[in-house]
């Protein structure tokens, strides 16, 4: 092998780059591994939220037993068209923390491999940055599966009531709701030690995505008052009830002011923290 | 700090001190070094002597706590990525990415530098021909022996053709044939013109491969040119080393007025003598313990070599 060595100018001049085009590339990367493991990731990401509608919009509907959750949010209301936005959300949500969670576990601690990121020609705050958005990728494939499968998946006269009257706040809850996740794992990855992930996804996501409003409007829960304010500091809720707006805008949700600020605030407050936290943890 | 264009490394009073939860660790305590263009540079030193702290802040990865570092004339915090687009880096640990085939772990990094899509995937496919891993192009790279992985992370870091190639110890753990297998693929780099710049240590992979050395030992550089002007300044003499069960006998301590002997250390039961005219000493030696009445545990000559270099440098032996 040695003896073969081109004549080449081993050290002739670097190829000349932009950070644009780096940052592109990485992309580019994701995709190559996100086309890889396709059916394997979206078949775990699907398989819940599946088996939720199936069991709650077409099961328990023909076993007579009534729908729960439907009266809460108003007359007529049929309880897949509170579910068709939660189950969305929560799919987004959890994907975009996921996506970023489990790789970066591996990246930072064994072998350190991220460092073969990190030698890329980007500052490594960029590298964040990239990552979330990857991630945030991710999430939102989550998001568009999920959706036709809930809204299909129903008992006769339990059809959701989705329509679409905002293009574009639709857009912006999707795009933004995933990237907030993605920023939000990004900095679980690098303040949490890999071997308390498993516990921390117990402890901390599953409480998230069950009291999420998920399942209920928000609005909904003015019956039990201390965990509708409880409830505002959990993030997901804010996804949920922006994605309510726009899908089911009938049934009873927040105010644009309020889950807009908190999605777009928190963000780049998000994404502003883990890109730091992460150089930190990169840069030794 | 200014270097002349023919500078690749240069550093002056690096310093690295980590802190962490249980105290500070002084990894680097003022390293200088200059390594010009086309050389093929290397940092000697034993394990925890700071070579991968230095090689990380040469490479942008760890962050000096004083002093400064210019790669081809970026500073290493400044223009970090003006750094890392002129570099190649080769880290001890497989770092190989396992998402991806050993030709895409090429491919991508050739696009992370600037290859579009089509001249990435060709410059792969050159580099695992060069490599000898073309039957292994679309197999993962953690399949791989410690050797291929070696040449795979190297092919890896000159897909963009950098300027300097870093190496961290990149025999550590390989078996003889693979090291001097290796050893014969830098060289040949080498001879193409690639600045290298490797750490080691193995005292005969410095002397074997590089141009000129520095020899490390606990974050200080303590001698510093080629392996023959080491051996001629600190190292010409043999050293012989003999313990005995007791203390060493009084009158061997004479043996430093001598004609031929540079040095005598007596350490409890241990005596170090070296010399350049060993003759017949270790015969004496134990001969004197005799006399004393102690017995001889342990004796050993070591002909000049790097490794008594470090001997009469630091009076450690390397191993220790
Ligand atoms: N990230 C870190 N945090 C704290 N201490 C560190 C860190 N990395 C290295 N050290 C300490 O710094 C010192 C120098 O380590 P370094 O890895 O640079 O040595 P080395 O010469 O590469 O050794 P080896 O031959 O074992 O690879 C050691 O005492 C090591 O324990
Ligand atoms: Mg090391």
């Amino acid at each position: 092998m040695t003896a073969t060595l081109p004549a080449e100018p081993a050290a002739g001049p670097a190829v000349r780059t932009t950070v644009g085009r780096t940052f592109l590339a990485m992309m580019s990367r994701e995709l190559r591994v996100l086309r890889k493991n396709f059916v394997s990731t979206f078949v775990r990401v699907l398989l819940q939220p599946l088996l939720f509608v199936f069991v709650f919009a077409y099961v328990l509907p023909k076993l007579g037993t009534g729908a729960p959750g439907a009266g809460s949010a108003g007359g007529g209301t049929t309880f897949s068209t509170i579910l068709v936005p939660g189950l969305v959300g929560s799919s987004i949500v959890m994907q975009g923390i996921m996506a970023v969670v489990f790789p970066l576990m591996m990246e930072l601690n064994w072998q350190r491999s991220i460092t073969d990121r990190a030698l890329a020609p980007l500052p490594i705050p960029l590298l964040a940055v990239e990552k979330i958005v990857a991630s945030g990728l991710q999430a939102l494939i989550a998001g568009l599966l999920v959706f036709p499968c809930v809204l299909f998946i129903h008992a006769g006269g339990q059809a959701p009531d989705v329509h679409v009257s905002n293009w574009p706040l639709l857009v912006f809850v999707l795009v933004f709701g995933s990237l907030l996740s993605a920023a939000g794992g990004l900095l679980m990855g690098t303040l949490v030690d890999p071997q308390k992930v498993q516990m921390i996804f117990g402890i901390i996501l599953m409480p998230i995505s069950m009291l999420g409003c998920v399942y209920y409007p928000w609005a909904a829960l003015e019956h039990v008052r201390w965990l509708q304010i409880v409830s505002l500091a959990n993030p997901m809720v804010y996804v949920n009830e922006g994605l309510r707006a726009a899908l089911t805008p009938d049934v009873g949700h927040m105010h644009f002011y309020v889950y807009g600020t908190v999605i777009l605030v928190g963000t780049v407050a998000l994404t502003w923290l883990s890109a730091r936290k992460f150089t930190q943890r990169v840069l030794t | 700090m200014t270097a002349p264009p023919e500078t690749a490394v240069q550093t002056v009073d690096l310093h690295k001190t980590y802190s962490g939860p249980k105290g500070d660790v002084e990894a680097v305590r003022g390293i200088d070094l200059d390594v010009r263009r086309g050389e093929f540079f290397g940092l000697l030193g034993p394990n925890g002597a700071g070579k991968s702290t230095t090689i990380g802040m040469l490479t942008t990865l760890v962050r000096p706590t004083s002093g400064e570092a210019r790669v081809c004339g970026f500073d290493v915090t400044r223009d970090a990525v003006e750094v890392k687009r002129r570099i190649g880096m080769v880290s001890q640990n497989n770092t190989l990415d396992s998402e991806l085939t050993a030709a895409e772990n090429l491919e991508f990094r050739g696009r992370f530098f600037g290859l579009g899509a089509r001249a990435a995937k060709r410059r792969a496919d050159e580099l695992l021909e060069l490599f000898g891993l073309a039957d292994r192009r679309d197999g993962n790279p953690f399949e791989l022996s410690g050797g291929q992985a070696k040449r795979l992370m190297i092919g890896r870091a000159l897909v963009h053709r950098p300027e300097v190639l870093f190496l961290d110890e990149p025999t550590a753990g390989l078996d003889p044939q693979n090291r001097v297998n290796l050893w014969d693929l830098l060289r040949e780099l080498q001879k193409q013109g690639q600045t290298i710049v490797l750490t080691t240590h193995y005292m005969e992979e410095a002397e074997v491969l590089c141009d000129r050395l520095a020899v490390v030992d606990h974050g200080r550089v303590l001698a510093r040119g080629t392996a023959a002007e080491l051996k001629d300044s600190a190292g010409a003499d043999t050293v012989l080393t003999v313990s005995y069960d007791g203390d060493v006998p009084a009158d061997l301590s004479k043996l430093s007025e001598r004609a031929g002997i540079s040095k005598v250390e007596v350490n409890g039961g241990q005596i170090r003598v070296f010399s350049t005219a060993p003759e017949g000493l270790l015969g004496e030696l134990v001969g004197a313990g005799a006399a004393a009445g102690v017995n001889v545990t342990d004796a050993s000559q070591l002909r000049p070599s790097l490794e008594t270099v470090f001997l009469s440098l630091t009076g450690r032996d390397y191993r220790d």
